[in-house]
Formats: C-alpha cells, structure tokens, sequence
C-alpha cells in the first residue's frame, strides 16, 4: 500500500508520497466535515477571538490556556493510545509520528516562531480562525488571508537565503 | 469542551490518513496552486499533497459561517475579563461586540496605523512565521505538543515571545 504523506527535511512536501485519503472524494467529504466541525469550535469557543487572543498575552484570563492545554492533553493520550495499538491508519497503514530529525529545534522555530508570535498578537487570529472569521462574516479578513499568504510566499522566495 | 474537541482531531487525523494535523500548510498549497513562479518551495503536486488541507479550510469557513451566524449572533459579546477590557478601552478601543473589534477590522481602518499594521503586517508576518517555523497554533502547539517535539516547544516559545512583543510594546505604539 502507500506510503505516507511525510513533509521533508526542507519542509516541502516529499514527492511520490501518496496520499492516505486525501484526494479521493470521500476523504475529501471527510477533511470538509472535519473543518466545518473546527470552524464551529473556533467561533464558539471564542479561540478566534482578537480579545481572547489579547487577554491571553495579558495573563488575564485562563480561557485560552485552557483551551489549548486541554487539547495538547488529549491530543497526546490519543496519539499513545495509537502508538500502543500498532500505529496503524484506519486503511492498516503504518503511521510516521515526526522522525528524531524533525524533533530537533533550529534557528526555523526560533526565528519563525518569533515571527508568527509578533504577527499572532497583532491580527489575533492564526490560520485556522483567519478561514472561521472570513465564514462568519469579517470581510476585512479576505485582506488578512491575502497578507498571509503574501507571508508565505514571500517566505518561499527568501527560504533559500533564510537560517534553517 | 472546545479543548478535547481540538485534541481529538490530532489522533483522528493521524488515524484516518496517517498525517500530522496542521492548518498552515494550506497557505503554502494556496501559493503552490496560484503563483509558484519558479520558487521551490511551491514546486510540487499542491492537488495530491494539499487537496485534504484545502478541502479543511473550505470547511473551517463554513463552520465560521455556522458558528458565527446560525449558532450564535454575530454580535455576541466576547465574555473577556474586566481587566482586558480596561486595557483596551485605554488604547482606543470603542466597540466590544463580535469576535473582534469592529473600530480595528473594518476596511476604512485599514487607512490608519493600527488598522494596517494589525490587519496587514500582523497577518503577513503570521503566513511568513507559519510557514518559517513549519507549523503554526495547530502544527506545533497542539499537534507538535501532543507527539512530544522538543522543536514545537521551541516553536511555541517563539510564539508566546512575539505574542508578548506585540500585546506589550507593538500595540501601544500605533495606536
């Protein structure tokens, strides 16, 4: 069967890995239900809120560290609950949890993660509630959704003169 | 409840298509479909490689639709603590209705300092830092946490870093 979809070293999605489910049309129904279902989390738990997102970098509130500690703890009992069934898909396919090679932090996360930071607390939204926001109704975000993806091509063009 | 809900989907995607959950991705596949140009980066089948990420955000919009307009009002309050509220109100802020502040995220404020730099400079450096560190809140702070990366927990140091430069000195300044 296929192997899995892996990014490479360079981050940029490896050739001739298959996809496991994702371009045929009942993956396709899926990965929609699955966002709509996240579109609606988003909004209803105010994680795409620019106060929420303000009030975290306040220490003002727990909301937002909640939201996300409790889904980093689900998110890893679940993932050893996998690992302790075989790692397998849902096809029987082995699953590739991110190699050492991936696990080990450079001047990309440092520098990156500093960049999105800066712009994290500005818009107040990251990529997925710039796509909830622009669904429930904030035209002006059409304009935020064009600027990040300015953002990443232009990270695309300077990547190879960039720190990795 | 919103927490677990999120966590859930680390394990179902890696069970369902054996990939790691991520959202930004898709701002890569997006330039890959549109303008690759001849950069690299942007160079490969966005169709067989993003189609499942772009088929997600698709849904992430219409779930905001949902969420946003059919399960609540879209002037709902956002319940933020009394202390935030002060603060912002002291940096110009006037309207509290809605997901976000109506006075910043309108396209006439993109005229003014704080409405372009949040709307426009905030959002560029989010698709430019996103795709920088490979990840951005879902890759690296739930996805990355939960597979216990040492990278992501840099990655999100970073994120709460520049969070702080911002909130803390940025805003203060162009508003």
């Amino acid at each position: 069967m296929s192997e899995i979809t892996q990014r490479g070293a360079l981050g940029v999605p490896a050739r001739g890995a298959a996809s496991g489910g994702g371009t045929d049309a009942g993956g396709l129904v899926f990965y929609f239900a699955l966002g709509l279902f996240l579109g609606v989390i988003f909004i209803k738990s105010e994680v795409a809120s620019w106060f929420r997102i303000q009030e975290m970098f306040r220490f003002q509130a727990f909301h937002m560290y909640g939201v996300i500690g409790s889904a980093v703890a689900v998110g890893a009992i679940g993932v050893a609950l996998l690992r302790r069934f075989g790692s397998r898909t849902a096809n029987g396919e082995p699953i590739a949890f991110p190699s050492p090679q991936e696990r080990r932090p450079s001047p990309a996360h440092v520098v990156g993660g500093t960049a999105f930071g800066v712009g994290w607390g500005l818009l107040g939204a990251c990529p997925g509630p710039i796509y909830a926001l622009i669904g429930t109704g904030w035209p002006v975000m059409l304009v935020g959704l064009g600027a990040a993806l300015a953002g990443a091509w232009v990270y695309g063009l300077m990547r190879p003169s960039l720190p990795h | 409840m919103a927490g677990p809900l999120i966590g859930l989907v680390v394990p179902l995607v890696y069970w369902y298509g054996g990939r790691k959950w991520g959202i930004s991705q898709s701002l890569q596949h997006l330039c890959a479909a549109t303008l690759p140009r001849r950069i690299e980066y942007f160079l490969y089948d966005w169709w067989r490689e993003g189609s499942w990420s772009l088929a997600m955000v698709a849904g992430i919009v219409a779930g905001g639709f949902v969420g946003g307009r059919v399960l609540s009002s879209p002037d709902h309050v956002v319940g933020i603590s009394e202390a935030t509220r002060a603060d912002l109100t002291g940096l110009g802020i006037t309207e509290f209705g809605g997901m976000l502040p109506a006075d910043v995220f309108s396209f006439a404020s993109l005229l003014t300092p704080a409405g372009i730099t949040i709307v426009v400079v905030g959002a560029f450096l989010v698709g430019f830092g996103a795709r920088y560190a490979n990840g951005c809140t879902s890759g690296h702070a739930i996805s990355g946490l939960s597979t216990l990366q040492l990278s992501s927990l840099v990655a999100v140091l970073g994120f709460f870093v520049g969070g702080l430069l911002s909130t803390h000195v940025l805003l203060p300044l162009i508003f």
